[in-house]
């Protein structure tokens, strides 16, 4: 670590993993609930587990994005970072604001949470992956605003790079989409049709900048490979991904009210999502042969080279999948869409937050990596969360598809009920996936303990 | 070889490119919001409709339920409710009130939301609104 103020990364980093743990309990709750319909009700309502299983996820892959930045930042700009103060302020405002909102989405009905945020002045609640209330929404804008200030005085007061520059274009698109989670009109067409410029433009459009930014750092510092080539890569990948991804988001405007042309450009363009995923697959594997050096950290190259390839299967395969229109018209809103969404988030963002975790932390400790020892076990804990969210990716799919013969495809469609009854060894399959995945998750933590001091 | 293709040309296939199709995005999402009032059944929006989209959200019926296919998939998808339920507002009704408190035990169970009359009749105007706009067809049947 070069600089004092990329310390800060660290309480962001173990924030994010704190709920990351929260995210995947919840995510097992759920999972429980989908076979054993009345497990923890009325305690625990599906979709309070739900809320927390989605919110916790954004919120720690969010502090994941902001560690980043605030480790890499300084070091590519050359000097320390404009305000470590903000950056802790921040951190601690952030944390007690998911904190307290997820206290809430537990211990009172989500329509007591509603009335005592005052939604009713500015309702922008009950609407999926947007259900905070809109007190937490203007504290996330704060937040956001705050760190984008200090992270933007950073980068342009020091010197700048392809990788800042792009990580900062990311992070201020993530922050001006958000603001569209503010606009909820009673017309339920539009209504839905900006949702997707929060929720579809930020992952499949804005995220990427930041994903392949951090990628980038994470390779330049690895590999050794010369800056000018990874800088090449970097823009000719997030250059795809706007260029596909913006009216790519044409492919959640199929049924929801809006024009039948949107099928057309939806269908052409998202259908061209998975090529800026492939690229950064052969861009990692690329850079990673053609390093100039060995670095010691073994299992940060191995979540590299992961996060190239299953963010490739998990957003661009597994979206492709059910992404043009004649398809989506059976799988909408089914299994498949679940399947996709557990892989992409993993694959994609998942992975690229323990990738920078796994790198700078060591780092942040003053070694350059983790003993061989603690770095075996952080690979075992890449492969058991790999693994198995492959096969909770695969069971979905199973499921998915049985259900979207059994209830649309068919000529004696079945009720909702009756196919998912019939399909509930596909869940109990996805839950055994689902503990092995917190084993995984367990040991990558478990992996950044201090080393046991050698028998003397 | 290695520089027919630069750092710089590259930059600018990101600006250009980037630029032109966020541009692209804005003319049709201008030319949506126009094509959207033959289609959205606004007509049919009364303040109890609004009223009972009001409700949809902060009761978080989406944590369970789709809307035209978006939401969780835990429940029955709501967008063509209204027609399944053979266009019967009060079956709706009935339903929602209901629900026993402590579930079923054994299955997947609705909550006791304990909503007045008035907050059912939005409910279920706000559910046929939505099942009155034109989805392209979707969901393929009657089952959702």
């Amino acid at each position: 670590m070069q600089y004092q103020s990329q310390a800060v990364a660290k309480l962001y980093f173990t924030a994010a993993m704190a709920l990351f743990l929260a995210q995947i309990v919840f995510g097992l709750i759920m999972g429980l609930q989908y076979v054993m319909g009345d497990f923890l009700f009325p305690e625990i309502p599906f979709n309070v587990a739900r809320m927390v299983h989605t919110n916790t996820l954004i919120v720690w892959l969010l502090m994941g994005f902001m560690g980043a930045a605030y480790y890499l930042v300084p070091e590519e700009s050359g000097r320390e970072l404009y305000s470590p103060f903000l950056a802790k302020l921040m951190f601690w405002i952030f944390l007690v604001a998911a904190g307290l909102t997820v206290v809430g989405y537990l211990a009172v009905p989500y329509a007591t949470l509603a009335k005592i945020t005052g939604n009713d002045l500015l309702p922008t609640m009950g609407r999926e992956f947007l259900e905070q209330p809109t007190i937490t929404k203007m504290g996330i804008v704060v937040v956001a605003l705050a760190f984008l200030y200090n992270i933007g005085m950073t980068v342009l007061t020091g010197r700048k790079t392809v990788v800042t520059i792009v990580l900062l274009t990311g992070l201020l698109g993530l922050a001006v989409f958000f603001l569209f989670s503010f606009y909820n009109p009673d017309n339920l067409v539009k209504d839905k049709y900006f949702w997707w410029w929060v929720v579809h433009l930020w992952v499949e459009g804005v995220w990427e900048l930041i994903l392949a930014s951090i990628l980038a750092f994470v390779l330049i510092k690895t590999t050794g490979v010369d800056r000018e080539v990874i800088e090449k890569w970097l823009y000719i990948i997030i250059a795809m991904t706007l260029i596909t991804g913006i009216i790519g988001t044409g492919h959640h405007y199929y049924w929801i009210g809006t024009p039948g042309y949107w099928q057309w450009w939806g269908s052409i363009f998202s259908a061209l999502e998975p090529i800026p995923f492939f690229m950064l697959t052969l861009f990692a594997f690329n850079t990673i042969n053609k390093r100039k050096r060995e670095h010691p950290n073994k299992a940060t190259v191995l979540w590299a080279m992961g996060t190239a390839v299953m963010a490739f299967l998990g957003a661009g395969v597994w979206g492709f999948m059910h992404t043009l229109a004649p398809v989506n018209y059976y799988t909408h809103g089914t299994q498949i869409t679940a399947a996709h969404g557990h892989m992409a988030f993993y694959g994609a963002y998942a992975m690229v937050v323990m990738t920078i975790i796994s790198y700078a932390v060591p780092l942040m400790r003053g070694q350059e990596a983790k003993s061989n020892g603690k770095q075996v076990l952080e690979m075992w804990s890449f492969w058991l969360m790999t693994v198995s969210i492959v096969f909770i990716t695969l069971f979905l799919t199973g499921a998915g598809i049985l259900q979207t013969y059994l209830q649309r495809y068919t000529d004696t469609p079945l009720s909702f009920m009756v196919v998912q009854e019939k399909i509930s060894l596909f869940y109990w399959m996805r839950e055994a996936s689902g503990v092995v995945f917190f084993v995984g998750a367990i040991l990558f933590l478990l992996s950044f303990l201090p080393d046991r001091k050698a028998a003397a | 070889m290695h520089e027919v293709f630069t750092k710089s040309m590259a930059r600018n296939i990101y600006y250009g490119g980037s630029l032109f199709f966020i541009l692209l995005f804005l003319a049709l999402t201008f030319d949506s919001q126009t094509a959207i009032a033959t289609r959205d059944n606004h007509e049919n929006l009364t303040p109890q409709v609004a009223a009972g989209k009001r409700l949809w959200e902060t009761n978080n019926c989406v944590g369970c339920h789709t809307l035209l296919g978006e939401g969780a998939y835990f429940a029955p998808e709501l967008g063509n409710v209204y027609k399944r339920m053979g266009e019967n507002k009060e079956a709706i009704k009935v339903w929602i009130k209901t629900r026993p408190v402590d579930g079923v035990p054994g299955r997947r169970s609705m909550p006791q939301f304990n909503f007045t009359e008035e907050q059912l009749d939005n409910i279920a105007e706000f559910l046929k609104y939505t099942s009155e706009i034109n989805t392209n067809n979707w969901p393929p049947n009657i089952q959702g």
